[in-house]
């Protein structure tokens, strides 16, 4: 295999390193492909298909985050078939999860003119926030199901494990052994998974408390009543009498 | 919950502890066996043995429907909900059971009842389908309820048709053809032949038969094979893709059931043409017959010498392994159905690679179909010249189809390639049920296609199908008579692919749920103007954009029936 | 959503790893941490410390006015004083007033002897440089220490004897390039997170091979290929037995020890008694798990070793970081990439502050006080008449409060440290804390050790001043000021250098040592003009990525790992060694083993963790013990127990697991209520003066629910 492939994409002949992802090609040669799942830290699994670009000779999209370049490729990264798949995607998510704190994904909703209410009949996800521990909370109404938190708890960094998936389908939700909470899982509150949240899904604590509207001494004064109350339900079950 | 005896566990997961997780799918169906279900605590008693993380273990056994985390029923009864079925009347009988269960006094036995709606069963020619306690009943409207719960039901027997029977020679005799009645009927004497033969020369005979996959993509079977020989590493498998899931087949089932060693003889062979050491058969969940059988078989085999060290006295070694599923069409996706053996929800793989360099365990790998395999011991016996006899010249061979629906004479034929359809329909199966005529039939399945009346001339070969648009797939074809209501049809379509979706990309994840909503609403005859342009939109995202084969079908069926019937789609 | 007024880059504040922060601010509001994910350190991972632990600095108990005790205190009747009614209000002039009148009193009434200062290893650089120069240039007293007397004193002699250096050789990162790797004293998924997660890569996807020596059964044993169980204290027939297989073997490397090192003969003879045989008497180690051990690590193309404080924390804790020293010598697994020596250094700056002169025998930059070259050196860059400097190496942590008494050390001015939580044998720290005469604390929270004080100097958080830290790689990294400091506080560099001049003027110094900087970067540049490891450092060349010392010049890239072309000293130095055992052994009264050390979610004295969020997480005391002598013992999981060690008990619940092998208990130490320093012993390491934290003999025994609640009450309420 030669150390360099040339390819064309989008009319434009293009010369990158063997082994270089269409995505890194594009970027290489200025050409905008947008991602969702994809993230420079995880491995890239494919899931969001909104990089999917045309490559000829192939029946479906390719994703580009993960689809290494070969010599003669002829890429369309915006043909129609494209186009519709971003955009259908884009609506669907759109009627699925609350996206108010994905900026990129709402720049991405404009840019390919995705309706927002393409979906009358779509059943939305939306369970309730879920706060069980005093470093970040859960809001899976916000979630995309890009699997960067379930990751970057495994093998792609904290190899800790506390977290996984619930159900399937359209049903997935991501959720710890048995639904417990965090704190009885294997967690370390790293919030490796917080980092890499990209649409609020999971967030801090004390920012998801300043948003609601509480003030930084109210959140802290909050921190000690709460102490309070742990202290006494523990001299309650040392002295049961 | 904490005084669970886990001891009958932990005596089980001894024997899998060396294996780690692998055996996560055996463990949990063992819990699930001794507890009803599976409590958290032998959940974590499985993730110690085999050093899985516990949240991990929970995403399996929510993956997978038959596993259920909370307490159900003494007794499970699934009801087939598919189309064939449900044209017989599934819909009425689970009513029924239900009403039933309401009725019956509380302390009764049926108190204890677990009743759901399933997903095709794979008993399409003895509809309305019934599992109780994993056990298929037959015709299950005509059972009294007291045999339906008490699983005294009558075991249905394999309906047989054709003009041919050379997969089917040994199936129909009304009980499962042991090893030494099949050694009577010629039986591993193809594997006695392979053995005398280099590897390679065996791939060439495959190759030259001109054996394509009977799983539903029609690949060249001796390609397959020559890539994973060539493919460098010691380590090689062979799989049996046995998770025959797709709404309306259930020939690999009779397979199974009635002739296990003829598929185990293929298997044997194929490792044998490859070089691996070690072969799996991962058998849907919802079979439990056909997992029996096929265990029982492997274990007569490997008695009689047929697996094992030193094969027939050669220096070839070689096992097999039967798997069970637990509930998930998407398992029959190759790389998904890989990720299920090792123990992990059944994700589909992005591929490439493909599995003949980097599948089960990340070795090479071949998977085929289970009918794929019954052909093997065929064409070596006989030669790949005699095996062309049949067939056409882009088609050789026989082929068997799974006729369901209305249909007289529902069952699975055998036929060679290029016979006509209405042949098959009219004068092998005796025809669409009396008094009506043919609407429509789905060829290939949920994730089949749509023929009308004017198809019923097309031979059935690989070549005549595809310039018709219509899919082979796996034989399946679902006959509906004029008064059908084919929303509803593919309602049940798309609702299976909804329930299906593994939801690991998003076109399918999304894709189906959406689907499936607009034709919940269409099937209510509230069909919106805009209806048209979202269900093109989204099957063609979900065709072009999904990672997999499931979400790249998960339309195919509605958009040929929006080809075949505008009408229904359209407001009046 | 919420919108950050500004997102600053900062170096977090708590283990060395020296994790890359971006701090989002909103109303002077730290609401959320990120890491950039391009950062050479931690490649955007965190801890939760460093993710979620900075609370503390809004934490309401937080002293942020300076304070004067009310009630005066006198030398053997001083209290603790941890309520506020107990202090008065005071403003800075007062407070500096006061503490310069005091201070230079008992200078000018007994000298340099009585004077003492413990560093801080949380603080930068820069504070840590200019409050050993204010000791040493004002108060002519060497007198000065900081934790690492507590952590890796042991670890530094030996690298100081062996090779002449004292740091890690090379760069944590570089686990990945290893293909085996010696783990011991370490427990790195706890108390270096981020070190542990490039250690789980290696292993899992680079394919090196893990081996660990540990009494505790630590997570990173999932890991290991080899596991090597072996009992506190017997580190140094361990390391030497393997040493002894090398040797017999034949597997060692001949031509790195004829090149660049001496001394082997000697060596050679001391390892002949260190059979595996013997080893495994004293250790309790399967022989053949050493052998094996022995051959892998011998045999690897790149083996490196990582220790944290399971090695120096010991009455032999020089020898045993000797034995390992000797292993990478022998194999000559050390002067590449990927190889090494690598003591994991505990606090943020731990390293800054030694390198800055945080020590009793040493300028900056490991210049020796006693070596009259390098006190003219200093004199000069102090603007010191000639012979004014302090030639005496100066007292130790545990030796100056040793030296409390009349004619003693009678003024202690302490920055950041908690000697009352991080001593050991705390009722003798007690004693000697009431001896003194005059005390100051200068923190964030009046801690077990601050509430002795006469006076309280409020200081600013690491988020609210500027600075650098030194990790543990010998990475040189800004700290930002993010937000103003809370109240009155000021940063610790402002407060030293005001009262500095103070005192001063008070002892009429003609010439001053100059104290009138106007940033930290202007203190690092009058360090680095002396020392040559800090000379090419400038603030403007670290604003993005830090530097590894040696920067011996401005353009000089720094150095990932050290020892490529030569040892410090020359040739490395192998020493012979002796099985000596620890200072208690276990016995009919005492049959257990204590073990100390921390957990994730808590840092040292818990003075920040324990006013932080973190409290919630992991809120009491657990003495980890094994289900076997718990059984034994009759003690379930969560019951409570008494300890009791020959220098005192304290009540806590136990935790029954396999994470501790048999015959060891281990107590985290940041507890008050369950102070496990009340039952450590101050036997010391005679050449590193360190104490033996890691193996003091206990009793176990059931104890009540009651007498759990008593032991609440009893002590002090609050630490406030």
């Amino acid at each position: 295999m030669s150390e360099t492939i040339r390819l064309t994409i989008d009319q434009q002949t293009v010369e990158v390193p063997a082994g270089s992802t269409i995505l890194q090609a594009a970027q290489q040669a200025g050409i905008q492909i947008p991602t969702i799942c994809y993230h420079d830290h995880c491995t890239a699994n494919g899931l969001c298909r909104i990089c999917g670009v045309e490559v000829e000779g192939t029946r479906t999209l390719q994703p580009a985050c993960v689809v290494q370049v070969r010599d003669g490729m002829v890429i369309h990264t915006r043909s129609e078939r494209v186009i519709r798949s971003r955009r259908t995607i884009l609506e669907m998510l759109a009627s699925s999860v609350d996206l108010s704190e994905s900026p990129e994904i709402q720049a991405m909703i404009q840019e390919y003119s995705s309706d927002l209410y393409r979906f009358p009949d779509a059943e939305a996800r939306r369970p309730t926030v879920i706060d069980d521990n005093p470093m970040y909370i859960r809001d899976y109404a916000k979630c995309i199901l890009c699997w960067r938190c379930v990751q970057v708890c495994a093998e792609d960094a904290q190899y800790t494990y506390a977290i996984n998936f619930s159900g399937r389908g359209y049903e997935t939700q991501i959720s710890t052994f048995y639904e417990i909470p965090m704190p009885e899982s294997t967690c370390v509150f790293c919030g490796q998974c917080v980092g890499v949240c990209p649409t609020g899904a999971l967030k801090p604590k004390r920012q998801w408390l300043l948003e609601m509207g509480y003030s930084p001494d109210e959140i802290m004064s909050l921190t000690r009543s709460q102490r309070q109350r742990r202290k006494r339900r523990e001299e309650i079950s040392a002295n049961p009498s | 919950m904490s005084d669970l005896d886990l001891s009958p566990l932990l005596h089980r997961l001894e024997s899998y502890h060396s294996r780690g997780r692998t055996s996560l799918l055996p463990a949990l169906h063992d819990a699930q066996q001794i507890y009803g279900y599976i409590p958290r605590v032998a959940a974590e008693a499985v993730g110690q043995a085999l050093n899985v993380p516990l949240a991990e273990i929970y995403g399996v056994i929510e993956f997978y429907s038959l596993f259920y985390s909370q307490p159900v029923g003494k007794t499970v009864i699934h009801v087939c909900n598919d189309p064939a079925c449900a044209l017989a009347g599934s819909e009425t009988l689970f009513k029924q059971i239900r009403f039933q269960q309401e009725a019956a006094p509380t302390g009764n036995s049926s108190s204890s009842l677990t009743i759901e709606m399933a997903p095709c069963l794979g008993l399409c020619e003895h509809a309305p389908a019934v599992l109780v306690q994993g056990q298929p009943v037959a015709r299950a409207d005509r059972q009294t309820w007291q045999d339906l719960v008490s699983g005294r039901g009558e075991r249905p027997s394999s309906l047989l048709g054709g003009t041919v029977s050379i997969l089917t020679a040994n199936c129909g005799l009304g009980h499962t053809v042991e090893l030494s009645e099949y050694l009577d009927l010629g039986g591993y004497q193809a594997l006695r032949k392979a053995l005398q033969t280099p590897p390679r020369q065996i791939i060439e005979e495959i190759k030259a038969a001109g054996l394509v996959g009977r799983g539903g993509a029609a690949f060249p079977t001796g390609l397959k094979w020559e890539a994973a020989a060539n493919a460098p590493g010691s380590v090689k498998y062979v799989v049996c893709n046995a998770d025959e899931a797709e709404p309306g087949t259930f020939k690999d089932r009779v397979l199974m059931e009635d002739d296990p060693h003829s598929i185990l003889e293929g298997i044997i062979i194929a490792g044998y043409a490859i070089g691996a050491q070690k072969g799996y058969v991962y058998i849907r969940g919802e079979y439990l017959l056909p997992y029996q059988a096929m265990k029982k078989a492997v274990e007569d085999a490997r008695e009689a010498g047929f697996l094992g060290n030193n094969i027939l006295d050669t220096d070839f070694n070689f096992d097999i392994e039967i798997r069970r599923g637990a509930g998930a069409y998407i398992c029959g996706e190759e790389t998904a159905l890989f990720e299920s053996i090792e123990g992990k929800r059944g994700f589909p793989r992005l591929k490439p690679p493909f599995p003949t360099t980097h599948g089960l365990f990340g070795k090479p790998t071949v998977i085929n179909n289970v009918e794929t395999l019954a052909n093997v011991p065929v064409i070596i016996r006989k030669g790949a010249a005699h095996y062309r006899k049949l067939g056409t010249e882009k088609s050789p061979g026989s082929k068997l189809f799974c006729l369901s629906g209305d249909v007289v004479r529902p069952g699975l034929y055998e036929v060679p390639f290029g016979i006509p359809f209405h042949h098959l329909l009219y004068d092998l199966a005796g025809g669409v049920r009396p008094g009506h005529h043919l609407q429509a039939a789905l060829f290939g399945g949920a994730a089949g296609a749509f023929a009308t009346p004017d198809h019923l001339n097309v031979r059935l070969t690989f070549e005549d199908l595809k310039e018709a648009g219509l899919p082979l797939g796996s034989g399946v074809i679902t006959v509906f008579d004029e008064t059908r209501d084919l929303r509803d049809i593919c309602l049940r379509l798309a609702r299976f692919f909804a329930e299906e979706s593994c939801g690991k990309c998003y076109p399918c994840q999304m894709g189906t749920q959406r689907q499936f909503e607009i034709l919940e609403r269409i099937a209510r005859g509230e069909v919106q103007q805009e209806d048209w342009e979202r269900l093109q939109d989204v099957g063609w995202t979900m065709t072009d954009s999904s990672l997999c084969g499931l979400g790249q079908t998960a339309a195919s069926a509605i958009l040929s029936a929006m080809k075949h019937f505008p009408h229904l789609f359209q407001p009046i | 959503m919420l919108n950050a007024e500004k997102v600053v880059p900062t170096t977090c504040p708590y283990c060395g790893v020296g994790c890359n922060l971006e701090l989002h601010v909103r109303d002077e509001f730290i609401y959320k941490v990120t890491s950039p994910f391009d950062s050479v350190v931690n490649h955007g991972n965190l801890c939760v410390k460093g993710r979620f632990g900075y609370d503390f600095i809004y934490n309401k108990e937080r002293v942020t006015v300076p304070l004067i005790r009310k009630q005066p205190q006198t030398p053997g009747q001083r209290t603790q004083a941890f309520d506020r009614s107990a202090w008065r209000e005071v403003s800075w002039d007062e407070a500096l007033d006061y503490t310069a009148d005091r201070l230079v009193e008992i200078y000018q009434r007994d000298g340099s002897k009585a004077m003492a200062v413990y560093c801080c290893a949380k603080a930068t650089n820069e504070d840590n440089y200019l409050l050993q120069k204010f000791f040493r240039a004002v108060f002519r007293t060497n007198n000065v220490d900081h934790c690492t007397r507590l952590c890796h004193a042991a670890s530094v002699v030996a690298l100081q004897m062996a090779i002449g250096s004292a740091a890690m050789s090379n760069t944590a990162a570089e686990v990945s390039d290893c293909d085996v790797f010696i783990l011991t004293g370490s427990n790195p998924t706890e108390n270096h997170p981020i070190i542990a997660l490039q250690m789980k890569a290696a292993v899992q996807k680079h394919g090196a091979k893990l081996i660990v020596v540990d009494p505790r059964r630590i997570e990173m044993v999932n890991y290991a290929t080899l596991y090597l169980p072996i009992r506190p204290g017997s580190d140094v027939p361990v390391f030497s037995a393997m040493a002894h297989v090398i040797f017999k073997e034949n597997l060692y490397n001949r031509q790195f020890i004829e090149e660049r090192t001496e001394n082997f003969e000697a060596f050679a003879t001391s390892m002949e008694k260190f059979t595996p045989e013997f080893a495994e008497q004293i250790s309790g180690v399967d022989r053949g798990l050493i052998i094996e051990a022995a051959r892998m690590y011998a045999t690897a193309h790149n083996g490196a070793i990582f220790w944290a404080l399971g090695i120096p924390e010991s009455t032999h804790g020089t020898a045993n970081a000797l034995s390992l020293i000797n292993l990478a010598l022998l194999t000559g697994h050390v002067g590449r990439k990927g190889t090494g020596l690598n003591p994991l250094r505990g606090q943020n700056n731990v390293q800054g502050a030694s390198d800055s002169g945080a020590m009793p025998w040493h300028y900056p930059g490991y210049q020796a006080v006693d070596n009259e070259e390098n006190a003219r050196r200093w004199e000069e860059a102090w603007h010191i008449e000639p012979g004014g400097l302090n030639r005496q190496r100066g007292l130790t942590t545990t030796e100056i409060l040793a030296a409390v008494h009349p004619g003693g050390v009678r003024a202690l001015y302490i920055m950041g440290e908690n000697p009352m939580m991080s001593e050991p044998n705390l009722n003798h720290t007690r004693k000697k804390m009431q001896e003194l005469e005059f005390l100051v604390a200068q923190d964030l929270f009046i801690n077990e050790s601050g509430a002795f004080a006469d006076v309280f100097l409020p200081a600013a958080s690491w988020a609210e001043k500027e600075g650098t830290f030194t990790n543990t790689d010998r990475r040189v990294q800004r700290v930002r000021q993010v937000i103003p400091p809370r109240g009155q506080s000021r940063p610790d560099w402002e407060i030293i250098c005001d009262l500095a001049k103070r005192v001063e003027r008070r002892l009429n110094r003609p010439n001053s040592a100059y104290w009138d900087y106007h940033h930290p970067a202007e203190i690092l540049e009058e360090m680095g003009r002396y020392v040559p490891d800090y000379a090419g450092i400038r603030y403007d060349r670290i604003e993005k990525v830090g530097l590894q010392t040696p920067v011996p010049t401005p353009d000089h890239p720094g150095t990932p790992y050290l020892y490529g072309e030569r040892f410090p000293r020359g040739r490395a130095k192998f020493h012979p060694l002796e099985y000596i055992p620890n200072a208690e052994m276990p016995d009919e009264e005492y049959p257990l083993i204590l073990s100390t050390g921390r957990v994730l979610e808590h840092w040292h004295g818990g003075t920040l963790t324990r006013h932080s969020w973190m409290d919630d997480l992991f809120p009491e005391a657990l003495m980890d013990i094994h289900p076997a002598d718990a059984a034994r013992l009759g003690i379930h999981d969560g019951s409570p127990v008494r300890v009791t060690s020959r220098r005192g008990s304290i009540v806590l619940r136990a935790k029954v697991t396999t994470k501790t092998n048999i015959g060891v208990v281990f107590i985290p130490f940041h507890f008050r209520e369950a102070a496990a320093n009340l039952l450590t012993t101050d036997a010391l390491d005679p050449q590193a003066k360190i104490p033996e934290y890691k193996a003091a003999v206990v009793r176990v025994t059931p104890a009540s629910e009651e007498e759990l609640t008593a032991v609440f009450e009893s002590q002090p309420r609050g630490r406030y």
